[in-house]
């Protein structure tokens, strides 16, 4: 794009990028740390992932605050708004993501004095791998402007859907198995949670990617990877090992 | 201020003193003269003005006493056949070329040769109008410096008129035909009342440059001494031509009423000249 | 770029929709074309907007709608310009007639040398033999339309000129509006006023909106976005593009309209 007759115009605009790519950063090396800590049981990365949180509100702010400074200053029109939109957007998606992280981290130190069941976790660390996948996909094409590869990332988060199901099936094994890994298990149970939403965070950035390159937004019914969950149905089918009926 | 700069600026500061004081100089020298020539017609014209001269006929040579008034409702009657006949045609053709012919050949061609007119010694107009009307009409007669004058009012009429409705701004023009207004309505109802003050001075100045007119009037409706107020028959006294015949003379009396004449006209001008100042300022068109 | 401008999102072309639809219209200053080939509709009751760099042809496209080109000389042109389906380009159209269904408001007022009431009455006694109490109602609609009443009511018979740019402005909407036209143009109606008076003149092209056909040329991107249900982008005489202003403001599918009205060229 070429530049604005107005310079300084640009440099808002850049300044506005360079704060997203330290957001972005941030929230990737959290969403990854986070996990480590939990299946390293590694109290000091999970206090240092807890510790980062808060640049990552205030840069959250800062971007916020001067995008709508840029606004009421610049009148921003087509491109240059789609621009700032997002900034808005993907700052905010990008503070949750790490709110989640954190959670995860906190979940991390209260399980390592009860830590047991090594082999739950590794479905757990499959999806974060996929989560952190989507979301390393989704900041380049963010970065690159790749309205194309967004939709891909977009596409793709029926999989990790599909992966918390079968994290959830999982899980509910071990505890019909052991009431003892109820604890333990369902704070596995809340990290798989966060990590799908971590993972929905993914898409909305992509979508907002899709918007800002192309300014059209994409159809609001993404294709799904599972239905509905019903603990009771699926513990039912579980345990009584019939027909494998999914639920309409 | 810099060191560096300061006796340049100096320089420059005499300079402006030096050009200011030629032009002061070169000022006082034209109204010097004015004031001069205008100073001598008081005083040799007031003191020859007395009630006779705006209530009796021009005496006969080496008489005592008599008046101006013939000369002076001559004149009146003359200007105003030469205004009533000059004016309207010059309106006319000043607002053809500022409107409808403003872009055609024929426009300018007229601007030309108005130019022309406007710069044509009066004399060789006088002299025109001589063969024109006055040897078929066997004498001088009042109509005939009339029309004489008349043809030195068109051109200046011409002039202002179509200056004044250039100045008229287009869009004005846009605005009403916009509002589906034919174009005389456009011209009549909003470019000449736009241009109302300028018109008016326009006729005024004409007026003041004909009403000291000698040269077009000696050979038209030449001089009377009698009360002469038909402008079809017969010679017609005024005031430009009683001076010129009476400051020629010996007659201390006639000299005494030139004067009187001559500031008479130079007031009435004045007067003319105040008036389309005060009109064209307050009004002119924005 | 230089291929001929495609209109990619153009509003559906119902021509029954339309109260003006521009057909291949070219306009030349004499030898120099101003307008190459130029298409669009103007839409019924709705507010189209004309946005561009100096010189880009869109005033020039307003004048060829009430011919105001006729005025001069070797302007001339060609093309189509149906108004309710007839061709005003045809050398048999009556200017008059045409120019009092297609009004006009320009970007300096033009508030005519007479009073505030002659302002509004003459154009309407122009066309119609009414009664003075008639009359008198007629210039109050018309400046009750422009918001303008309440301002002068108590001064009819001051100069037109004695008003403030922006009720000289809104003095001239009452002028067009009195003649019942059935289409405005508006030539950069706000260039000279202050923010509030041209929020005023906005609420009132907002308002007018209902019962006329309105184009409003403009190189105030934002107001264009404010006023307006569809909007054109002329580039060096071409149309480049034509939509929905919710589109052509948030993501225009031409470049050179995305740098222009971002505010990348000048």
């Amino acid at each position: 794009m070429s530049d604005h007759i107005v310079k300084s115009y640009d440099k808002d605009l850049e300044a506005l990028g360079r704060k997203i790519a330290e957001m972005g950063g941030i929230a990737e090396k959290m969403l990854t740390d986070s996990m480590d800590a939990l299946s390293e049981l590694d109290m000091d990365l999970a206090r240092k992932t807890i510790e980062s949180d808060p640049r990552l509100d205030y840069l959250q702010r800062e971007i916020e605050e001067s995008a709508i400074l840029t606004i009421a200053r610049r009148q921003p029109m087509a491109v240059d708004l789609r621009e700032i939109v997002a900034a808005i957007r993907v700052s905010g998606d990008l503070e949750r993501v790490g709110d989640l992280a954190k959670n995860i981290a906190k979940r991390a130190m209260k399980i390592a004095a009860e830590a047991r069941l090594p082999r739950a976790i590794i479905g757990l660390k499959h999806m974060n791998d996929v989560a952190a996948m989507q979301l390393k996909d989704v900041l380049d094409a963010y970065a690159q402007r790749d309205g194309e590869a967004a939709r891909k990332v977009w596409l793709q988060d029926a999989e990790l859907d599909a992966l918390e199901d079968s994290v959830f099936r999982d899980l509910l094994t071990f505890m019909m198995e052991d009431p003892r890994n109820i604890s333990f298990c369902t704070h596995l149970l809340f990290c798989s949670k966060n990590i799908e939403r971590m993972g929905d965070h993914a898409t909305n950035i992509a979508e907002t990617v899709h918007y800002l390159v192309t300014g059209e937004t994409l159809p609001l019914d993404r294709p799904k990877g599972r239905g509905l969950i019903d603990p009771v149905i699926v513990a039912g089918q579980l345990s009584g090992g019939g027909a494998d009926e999914r639920p309409a | 201020m810099t060191d560096a700069i300061a006796p340049r600026y100096g320089r420059r500061r005499r300079t402006d003193k030096v050009m200011l004081g030629l032009c002061w100089a070169a000022t006082a020298f034209g109204l010097g003269w004015l004031v001069l020539i205008l100073f001598s017609l008081i005083w040799n014209g007031a003191s020859g003005l007395d009630l006779a001269v705006f209530m009796e006929m021009t005496p006969p040579a080496g008489s005592t006493g008599g008046g101006l008034l013939n000369a002076i409702v001559g004149s009146l009657i003359i200007t105003a056949i030469g205004v009533a006949i000059g004016a309207p045609l010059g309106m006319l053709a000043g607002t053809y070329m500022a409107e409808y012919g403003r872009y055609s050949k024929l426009a300018s061609v007229t601007r030309f040769i108005n130019d022309i007119l406007l710069s044509a010694p009066s004399i060789i107009i006088g002299l025109f109008i001589y063969g024109a009307v006055v040897v078929p009409m066997h004498g001088a007669t009042g109509i005939a410096g009339g029309i004489a004058l008349a043809v030195i009012v068109v051109p200046v009429v011409v002039r202002t008129t179509e200056d004044m409705l250039l100045l008229v701004p287009n869009p004005l023009r846009e605005a009403a035909s916009a509002l589906g207004l034919p174009r005389s309505h456009v011209i009549i109802k909003v470019a000449y009342k736009a241009a109302r003050a300028g018109l008016i001075t326009g006729v005024l100045l004409a007026v003041a440059r004909i009403s000291g007119e000698t040269a077009p009037l000696l050979f038209t409706s030449a001089n009377s001494p009698y009360w002469s107020v038909d402008p079809f028959h017969d010679a017609m006294a005024n005031l430009p031509v009683t001076i010129n015949n009476f400051v020629n003379n010996p007659d201390p009396n006639w000299r005494r009423l030139a004067w009187a004449a001559a500031l008479i006209i130079t007031f009435a001008v004045l007067v003319l000249n105040i008036v389309a100042r005060v009109l064209g300022a307050t009004r002119a068109p924005k | 770029m230089n291929a001929p401008a495609t209109t990619t999102s153009m509003p559906s072309q119902s021509a029954d929709g339309d109260k003006i639809a521009v057909k291949d219209l070219k306009f030349y200053y004499g030898n120099n074309l101003a307008l190459k080939n130029i298409t669009l509709g103007l839409r019924t009751n709705k507010v189209t907007a004309f946005i561009g760099p100096s010189g880009c042809g869109k005033s020039t496209l307003l004048r060829v709608l009430n011919r105001m080109y006729d005025l001069y000389p070797n302007q001339r042109a060609e093309g189509e310009v149906l108004l309710d389906g007839e061709n005003i380009l045809n050398p048999k159209q009556d200017l008059n007639l045409l120019r009092a269904r297609i009004g006009m408001v320009f970007q300096k007022p033009t508030p005519f040398p007479m009073t505030i009431y002659e302002n509004i009455a003459f154009g309407i006694r122009l066309y119609e033999k009414i009664a003075k109490s008639e009359l008198d109602g007629r210039v109050e609609k018309a400046l009750r339309g422009a918001a303008l009443w309440d301002e002068v009511k108590d001064k009819l018979s001051a100069s037109g000129l004695s008003l403030s740019g922006g009720q000289q402005q809104r003095l001239c909407i009452a002028r067009s509006v009195a003649i019942h036209p059935e289409v405005i143009l508006f030539d950069e109606p706000c260039s000279a006023l202050d923010p509030i008076s041209t929020s005023k003149i906005e609420e009132l092209i907002d308002e007018l909106q209902e019962n006329y056909t309105i184009a409003i040329v403009t190189h105030n991107m934002q107001q264009a976005a404010r006023v307006s249900e569809f909007t054109a982008f002329m580039y060096l005489g071409e149309l480049v593009e034509f939509g929905d202003t919710s589109k052509i403001f948030t993501s225009p599918s031409q470049k050179r309209t995305q740098d222009y009205i971002t505010g990348r060229f000048g």
